[in-house]
């Protein structure tokens, strides 16, 4: 008995440790967050300590903001469209992955993961060059395109991780009955992915909403949301912008629960 | 007909992909190879084959200098990310106790991953600035009289920054990685005496290898190839490539130098991730 009291002691101590580091951590990831949505409803145009006063002015700007209104609107248009491609692409790709064996195989495989670790700039910047070659004009189709290649890897890797989890024997036994290539998919692997392409849907639009990198390149006139924010902030800090961050932290934490809720497995 | 029928989704779901990447991946990268051996002959860009831009980027130190820094803070911040990241996993996969606990914990540092990445970098202007949040409330505790700049524009900023934004990037394939080492691993070195020290430095530790591997890879390559972040807190001093890549395509109107940093970038990037993907290898074969 008394030879455990040290280990003990050492396992409560241990244990301190390790909360008030987790409880730092949080602090470090979150206290930035609340500091963002505080400022949005103080009434000083500076960003400094401590708070002045509650004001909604800073929304109230925004709502009359027309140039705002157009780019969401550019941005739900280029996030919508991006992630239709990317999964018409990515799901078809990862089936591949899955099924096929040919020649080339691991080239493919790292060439279409390539875009999650190759910055976007590259992406960028190399469909510029081919646009411009080709005497495309830049627009938002454009940065479609580019949002959809950048994109390809996240859905391919989720959708891809997913069928590996499936049992082989289940597309077996749908062959065994004489079910044609296109009839188990639609009737067997499909309604077993579905959780795991709308998850890679989700994440698609939340990262083609969010994306710069490729945008700045590839966009014409028309500006997305997070170009316009970074057009704004290049000229300086204003609480105008911590109030659409607001609100994009708020949908963002939305759309987190509706996916949590959408790729939950139904497993019992 | 029919055998072209029964073949024609087979045919699409492996013709899809397989232009996708063609026209939209390998055929951009072949140019921008093409025009890293261009001239540049203002106002605009010669046909060549030369290697002159290639030797610019190696001989000038401007671009040396450029290219160490990007490599240093990129460094710095997969440590920083690491050194936060691993004993964040550890707690959730071995000492925490409650499930609930662990999902949510779990899910808070991924969350921000799903707020805009443009956001968390003008956060910390804001709040590192010399008028920002952290000089005010410093200045309201009286702790310092006047504003410093130490805190905004220079590495210090961007490393904090940077490590903000790719955390996430860190603690998954960490947690993943430590999650698929069975308990009875550790239980067995514990049963025959080694301290809990040594069990976690020959048993745990190693087995997370991989995990470590592919967090570094992809906090390492976000950051090398970030320059939104260096352009919002990174000031006069912070220039990483992808800001002199920016620049070569917009003010500087030199496509051919800026394509074969490019080059040197997707060169970077591709080692690392081969390096990496045989380390992870490595691991799973020594594993077994």
């Amino acid at each position: 008995m008394t030879k455990n009291t040290p280990s003990l002691m050492a396992r409560y101590g241990a244990d301190t440790a390790f909360m008030t580091f987790v409880a730092a951590l949080m602090a470090f990831l979150y206290i930035p967050i609340w500091v963002l949505i505080a400022f949005s409803f103080n009434d000083s145009r500076s960003l400094t300590w401590p708070l002045s006063g509650f004001t909604l002015d800073w929304y109230r700007k925004l709502a009359e903001n027309t140039d705002l209104q157009a780019a969401i609107g550019n941005s739900f248009y280029v996030a919508s469209l991006a992630t239709l491609l990317t999964l018409c692409v990515g799901v078809p790709a990862a089936m591949v992955l899955h099924r096929f064996d040919f020649p080339g195989k691991s080239v493919f495989r790292r060439l279409i993961l390539l875009p999650i670790t190759l910055p976007g700039i590259v992406t960028g910047i190399s469909m510029l060059n081919m646009f411009r070659l080709m005497g495309f004009q830049l627009s938002l189709e454009t940065v479609v395109l580019g949002h959809a290649t950048a994109l390809l890897g996240v859905v391919v890797t989720q959708v891809y991780a997913r069928l590996q989890r499936l049992p082989k024997s289940l597309q077996e036994a749908a062959y065994d009955l004489g079910a044609t290539p296109w009839r188990s998919f639609v009737d067997v692997t499909l309604p077993n992915i579905r959780s795991a392409i709308v998850g890679a849907g989700l994440l698609s639009f939340v990262l083609s909403f969010d994306e710069i990198p490729v945008t700045f390149f590839l966009t014409g006139r028309d500006n997305t949301l997070p170009m316009y924010i970074y057009s704004t902030m290049r000229r300086g800090v204003t609480p105008e912008i911590n109030a659409v961050g607001t609100i994009i932290v708020l949908l963002s934490l939305l759309l987190i629960v509706v996916a949590v809720i959408a790729t939950r497995e139904r497993r019992k | 007909m029919n055998l072209l029928r029964r073949n024609l989704p087979g045919a699409l779901v492996v013709g899809i992909p397989v232009l996708w990447i063609l026209v939209f991946m390998l055929l951009p990268y072949g140019i921008i190879v093409t025009y890293s051996f261009w001239l540049k002959k203002y106002p605009t860009f010669l046909p060549a084959f030369q290697f002159g831009n290639y030797v610019t980027l190696f001989t000038d130190p401007q671009y040396l200098r450029v290219f160490l820094r990007t490599l240093k803070i990129s460094l710095l911040v997969s440590a920083a990310s690491f050194l936060l990241a691993y004993p964040f996993a550890y707690y959730l996969v071995f000492r925490c106790r409650s499930q609930a606990l662990r999902t949510w914990l779990y899910m808070a540092v991924i969350a921000p991953l799903w707020v805009s990445y443009l956001l968390r970098a003008y956060i910390w202007k804001t709040i590192l600035g010399t008028e920002g949040v952290l000089n005010s409330f410093l200045m309201w505790l009286r702790i310092i009289d006047e504003p410093s700049s130490l805190f905004l524009y220079n590495q210090f900023s961007m490393v904090v920054t940077l490590t903000y934004i790719f955390i996430p990037f860190m603690v998954m394939p960490i947690y993943t990685a430590l999650e698929k080492i069975p308990v009875n691993l550790t239980e067995a070195s514990a049963d025959l005496g080694m301290s809990p020290w040594r069990s976690f430095w020959h048993v745990t530790l190693p087995l997370s290898l991989p995990g470590v591997a592919a967090g570094f890879t992809l906090t390492f390559c976000l950051s090398f190839g970030d320059f939104i972040a260096p352009f919002l807190v990174g000031g006069p001093d912070g220039n990483l490539v992808a800001n002199v890549i920016a620049t070569q395509f917009g003010a500087a109107l030199n496509w051919p130098l800026g394509s074969a940093l490019a080059i040197v970038m997707l060169i970077v990037v591709l080692s690392i991730v081969s390096v990496s993907d045989r380390l992870e290898r490595k691991g799973l074969t020594g594993g077994t």
